[in-house]
């Protein structure tokens, strides 16, 4: 694909999907709008992942605890302490990150393996805590949980919460965006290229990493919380290990560490299983088998990175200066 | 006082030895090399003074400190940075990136090491926006050398910087060594280009095996047979200042 037919669809997609964004609300169904709200909840995760994943380089194959730790110090705040919606923000937030200190601190100083291995745990830890404890629900959940309010006013509406899923949206993707240009954002990117390198130019990769990992989890936590207030009732389900999965999915489909990718990725994940309502029995078949298609097709995700794109050309540079440079030897043996 | 003291450094990895109690000193302003066969333990001790390495035993003192047990970020931060070999630059980013990389250590990016940098290789500064990983091998090794001096160090280590460099840059990048110095940043380099590292460096040491077989100024071991025989090809007459 050249540069220019490249950038053209690039813009293209940017202005359907300010479209879409904009105009669902107006012009759609209640059903069309809880779905849009979907993609919103999915692109907070997909954006909150995307530090710990994309940025840094960390395997969480347990991220759906802090959406879930988010989602019920939310809902416990409201249903229990009749708490504000925007007062148990705060509160999640502190949560989340606290867990993510608790959780990080130990398990960073490994290598990632036995990251992916500690946070697949604790993703069981807090669903199976969430099952079984009674302040929690139990395997019910909670319900109930208060619309959140704005002045006087109750978003109760889906369009309501549409809008505020969608400011949700644009302060944590300003936030990401901003991550990647920071000094910590270079940081993380010089982690994931070399450690001892990073080490040698003054970096500290347990706290730089420690960093992601709570940024990720605060991000996750305010998701949690919008979607307590979204559905007004949660439960252990919602917060599987194949949610965990579903999230990583949307990093890996979208291009790791692009931002653009995590939204185009989201609306996927969510859109393809609803379109594909009409198979029925076969739903989830045909949903794998598309997602199975797209990697096949675009492997690099829907919208790679700057960085991802230059790490493949690099590789391709140097498979290529290798071969040049056996070439010369080869010359150079002959002279 | 010296600025660096190193005394009985041992280093292992795993279960085989690589120094085997090394002792060297640098003084405060000199330039010092370190010589010796691939494998003789050059890099090895770059890597434990800069703290990427943990000895097995031996002390390193910096500026008056302990440094052998400290983490490789602290150490930076004291003004001691290695510049490792292979040119270890953040290919990723762009020149601009890598350079405010190097500064890490400091909460907001000093400007005028920034102008300095610029000051002694100008063609960064045309760079400066262009992704490192596809900048020339000498400019890569700049670049590693610049992100090195956006710590302001008091003494640079330098691992193999001519390394895989056409003549015309190596004698560049010994220049802009010797200008760093001038400007007063003591400098420890591990060359394997003997003849260029004994005319830079006021004293070297000659590593082998692990051990150091000699030590003396430059200008005694470019005379010495046996220097002359393993590092600078056998009975060759010194070459000419370039």
């Amino acid at each position: 694909m050249n540069a220019l037919g490249n950038r053209w669809v690039r813009g293209a997609l940017v202005v359907a999907v300010i479209v879409v964004a904009l105009g669902l609300p107006i012009v759609g169904t209640p059903y069309l709008i809880d779905v849009g709200t979907l993609v919103l909840v999915y692109i907070m995760l997909g954006l909150g992942l995307n530090v710990v994943v994309g940025y840094a380089g960390l395997l969480d194959l347990g991220y759906a605890a802090f959406f879930a730790i988010g989602a019920y110090t939310t809902g416990i705040l409201m249903d229990d302490a009749h708490l504000a919606f925007w007062w148990t923000l705060p509160v999640a937030a502190c949560f989340t990150a606290l867990s993510g200190v608790v959780i990080g601190t130990p398990t960073l100083r490994l290598r990632s393996d036995y990251l992916a291995i500690v946070t697949l745990g604790f993703g069981e830890i807090v669903r199976i805590a969430a099952t079984n404890l009674t302040f929690t629900g139990g395997p019910e959940g909670l319900y109930g949980i208060a619309h959140p309010t704005i002045g006087g006013f109750v978003l109760r509406s889906p369009q309501a919460l549409y809008f505020l899923g969608l400011a949700f949206v644009l302060v944590v993707l300003a936030g990401s965006y901003n991550l990647a240009r920071s000094r910590l954002g270079r940081a993380w990117l010089a982690i994931r290229e070399d450690e001892a390198a990073a080490q040698a130019a003054g970096i500290y990769p347990v706290h730089s990493k420690l960093m992601a990992y709570v940024l990720g989890a605060v991000f996750a936590g305010a998701a949690g919380s919008f979607f307590a207030v979204k559905l007004t009732a949660i439960n252990p389900s919602s917060f599987t290990f194949i949610q965990s999965v579903t999230i990583l999915m949307v990093i890996i489909l979208g291009g790791m560490g692009s931002l653009p990718g995590v939204i185009l990725a989201a609306a996927v994940i969510v859109v393809l299983p609803e379109v594909l309502r009409a198979f029925d029995q076969v739903r989830m078949f045909a949903f794998g088998i598309g997602l199975i298609i797209l990697m096949l097709v675009r492997p690099q995700g829907l919208w790679p990175s700057r960085i991802g794109q230059i790490e493949r050309r690099a590789v391709a540079v140097s498979e290529a200066s290798a071969a040049a440079g056996v070439a010369a030897d080869a010359a150079a043996t002959t002279e | 006082m010296n600025l660096l003291e190193v005394r009985n450094l041992v280093t292992a990895y795993g279960s085989i030895e690589a120094l085997h109690g090394i002792s060297l000193d640098v003084a405060d302003g000199e330039i010092v090399a370190l010589l010796g066969a691939n494998g003789a333990g050059k890099t090895t001790a770059l890597r434990t003074i800069s703290g990427l390495l943990r000895p097995r035993s031996g002390e390193v003192w910096f500026a008056g400190a302990r440094i052998d047990r400290r983490p490789a970020h602290d150490i930076v931060r004291l003004g001691l940075t290695h510049v490792p070999e292979g040119r270890w630059i953040f290919s990723l980013m762009t020149v601009d990136e890598n350079l405010r990389l190097g500064a890490y250590a400091e909460p907001r990016v000093p400007q005028a090491a920034l102008d300095r940098v610029f000051t002694l290789f100008p063609r960064l500064r045309e760079r400066r926006a262009q992704v490192a990983g596809t900048l020339s091998g000498g400019e890569q090794q700049m670049l590693a050398i610049a992100r090195a001096l956006m710590t302001r160090p008091r003494l640079l280590l330098l691992d193999e910087p001519s390394m895989g460099l056409a003549p015309v840059l190596v004698r560049l990048i010994i220049q802009t060594i010797a200008e760093i110095n001038r400007d007063g940043t003591t400098v420890l380099i591990v060359e394997q280009n003997a003849s260029a590292a004994l005319r830079l460096a006021r004293r070297a040491y000659v590593l082998e095996n692990g051990r150091v077989a000699l030590e003396g100024p430059s200008a005694d071991l470019a005379k010495n047979e046996r220097v002359r025989q393993a590092y600078l090809g056998v009975g060759a007459p010194l070459r000419a200042q370039g």
